[in-house]
């Protein structure tokens, strides 16, 4: 489902990343654990379509997503890739659920799953809450819960528990795998955050290379 | 969810930022709005009311203050004329018609004037109720007069003397009510109109009750062989070589000035032209630092919207959307300042209208929409337009990698 090869990227001749061949069927988890400045983050962002690799190829579902351009891969991710931050980046002016509305919006499907998901998230009594009345374990599972809401075929999270205490961030990487498996997702969690390697067996580390 | 209301709960969750720049938006905007709904309807009003009379004709004085006494009723009349020097002016042959004015006299501030049928003529008014006068002391009224004062046909009332109210009253002899004129929408609403010879005898000392039961003139001069005046003249040329010659005829050989309505009209708006052209300054000096206002407004939030506008293309937004979602900030901005600045403006001119029963403004009507206040719409769009122009433009290249990777 997700075939990644060859990527080659660099901000700079002085800064190079190899980033190793990735093969994910649907369901799967991976874990990229490595020190900041790996290029954990750099991966992350060529996975999602919002940097472009100098050469390689990224295909989801039959796409090529380093082929797609301007809006097109823009709807293509929205569509298709849900990504999770370390910080939850909630939209202030919005409540949780227009959170997870607008997300449809944008990829012009219907809204009618929101409130299950929400639900499943345990924050549905919160839908009209906006972010400031939240705490950051409930803000994070928002987070979670649009990154979802249109039903991605990956699932992107960038330290996804690096401001939560262990009980929360336990939480979240359990709710993450549970809706991966659901939606038969493929998960990707980039993290440095040692508590998350037990939750995952598949792990790839980056770092070392040059 | 969609564009509109996401632009939207953007503005509403800064209310204080959002309000305050509708409200200066608003303010030069109901300026613009007063200015242009007042000259439009004094334009209107001076033309309509000026229609047919090519020159008037009074006591040397201030042509201007003669033309607003005589032709708009808001002046005080110059002075009275001779009937002799009055009488010689018509058998000019470059005047094809005459009609005496004359003023002295009001009940509770409402003018009373006399003058023939000809005057209702020139008008073309029509009778709600009653008929014309007939016999001294009979008097019509104009729509507002008989509304305000609560007069029918029938009623009568006594005059005081003077042109504004609270002087002393004639207590001889009483008005009575012949007729009332339906609604003109001009000078004619605020008037009571009687004979020229009602006016003379209800100043003459003692009774002659002959005279009093004599049908009055109907056109022209009343027939009398006392020593008699009248306020002003307003005439018609016979030809358009009595426009050249008439006035200058009339200026230099008598006792008597002549004034042009349409001439001295437009140096009166010349001379308010200036103050509107200040007020219009103003406005526009409001408006720009409003939409500088929004500007800046939309800028400063820029920044700290970064995220949220590169978390939006992550979620599927397109570029295009979010230069769209910015400019469509600035429109619904300066659209509300646009609806917002009509009614305000319409409400100060209600209260000015309020305010001033009887002067030159109480004719105006607030509950007037003119085409021009829909570029007044068209204009505040533009000026949001722009004004977010430069900040979409902004969140049009947000770079969203870069945004979402800086913590």
């Amino acid at each position: 489902m997700l075939s990644v090869r060859n990527i080659q990227f660099q901000y700079s001749p002085d800064l190079k990343f190899q980033i190793p061949d990735i093969s994910m069927s649907a369901g799967d988890e991976l874990l990229i654990l490595g020190k900041s400045g790996s290029g954990k983050t750099t991966i992350l962002n060529i996975l999602g379509g919002l940097l472009k690799p100098q050469s390689g190829e990224i295909i989801l579902n039959d796409t090529k997503i380093n082929l797609l351009k301007g809006a097109e891969l823009d709807k293509f991710r929205g569509k298709n890739i849900g990504i999770v931050f370390q910080k939850p980046h909630i939209l202030a002016p919005l409540t949780v659920e227009e959170n997870l509305k607008l997300a449809n919006y944008f990829v012009g499907r219907k809204e009618d799953q929101n409130l299950n998901l929400l639900k499943e998230l345990g924050i549905l009594d919160k839908r009209k809450s906006k972010v400031n009345t939240l705490s950051e374990g409930e803000a994070q599972r928002v987070s979670i819960a649009r990154a979802l809401a249109n039903h991605p075929k990956l699932i992107l999270a960038d330290e996804p528990t690096a401001s939560l205490d262990d009980e929360n961030a336990q939480a979240v990487i359990k709710l993450l795998q549970e809706q991966a498996k659901k939606y038969s997702a493929a998960l990707i969690i980039v993290t440095h955050d040692q508590r998350v390697k037990d939750h995952i067996s598949n792990h790839l580390i980056m770092g070392g290379l040059s | 969810m969609n564009m509109l209301k996401l632009s939207w709960k953007y503005l509403i969750a800064k209310p204080l930022n959002t309000g305050l720049n509708i409200l200066l938006l608003a303010l030069g905007l109901s300026i613009i709005t007063v200015l242009i709904l007042i000259q439009d309807q004094f334009e209107n009003k001076m033309t309509k009311d000026a229609e047919g009379i090519d020159l008037v004709v009074g006591a040397k004085g201030s042509p201007l203050q003669l033309i607003l006494s005589s032709v708009y009723h808001i002046d005080y009349p110059t002075g009275n004329i001779d009937m002799k020097d009055a009488k010689a002016l018509e058998k000019n042959r470059l005047v094809k018609k005459i009609i005496p004015l004359g003023m002295g006299d009001n009940y509770q501030g409402y003018r009373i004037v006399g003058t023939n049928h000809d005057y209702l003529q020139l008008y073309n008014a029509g009778f709600d109720a009653g008929k014309e006068w007939i016999k001294p002391f009979e008097v019509v009224l104009g729509f507002e007069v008989a509304k305000k004062l609560n007069l029918k046909v029938g009623d009568s009332f006594i005059g005081s003397h003077g042109i504004g109210s609270s002087s002393h009253e004639h207590d001889e002899h009483p008005y009575i009510v012949s007729g009332i004129l339906s609604q003109k929408d001009n000078v004619l609403d605020k008037l009571i109109l009687t004979s020229i010879e009602s006016v003379w005898y209800s100043h003459d000392e003692g009774h002659d009750h002959d005279k009093f039961e004599a049908d009055v003139s109907i056109s022209g001069f009343p027939e009398t062989d006392e020593d008699r005046e009248v306020t002003s003249l307003l005439l018609q040329y016979r030809n358009p070589i009595a426009a050249v010659q008439l006035p200058r005829f009339i200026n230099s050989k008598s006792a008597l000035q002549a004034a042009s309505p349409s001439f001295e009209i437009s140096r009166l708006f010349e001379l308010l032209g200036v103050g509107v052209k200040l007020i219009q300054g103003l406005a526009i000096a409001i408006i720009i630092i409003a939409g500088l206002g929004i500007f800046i407004a939309l800028f400063n939030s820029l920044k700290e919207r970064k995220y949220d506008l590169a978390v939006m293309r992550t979620l599927g937004a397109s570029s295009i959307q979010l230069f769209l979602h910015i400019v469509l900030e600035g429109i619904i901005l300066t659209l509300l300042g646009a609806v917002l600045g009509i009614v305000i403006g319409h409400g100060f001119l209600a209260v000015l209208v309020m305010q001033n029963e009887q002067g030159a403004i109480s004719g105006l009507s607030a509950a007037v929409f003119l085409q021009e206040e829909l570029w007044i719409v068209a204009f505040a769009v533009i000026v949001g337009f722009v004004a977010s122009l430069i900040p979409a433009w902004t969140a049009y290249q947000t770079d969203i990698a870069k945004q979402l990777t800086k913590s």
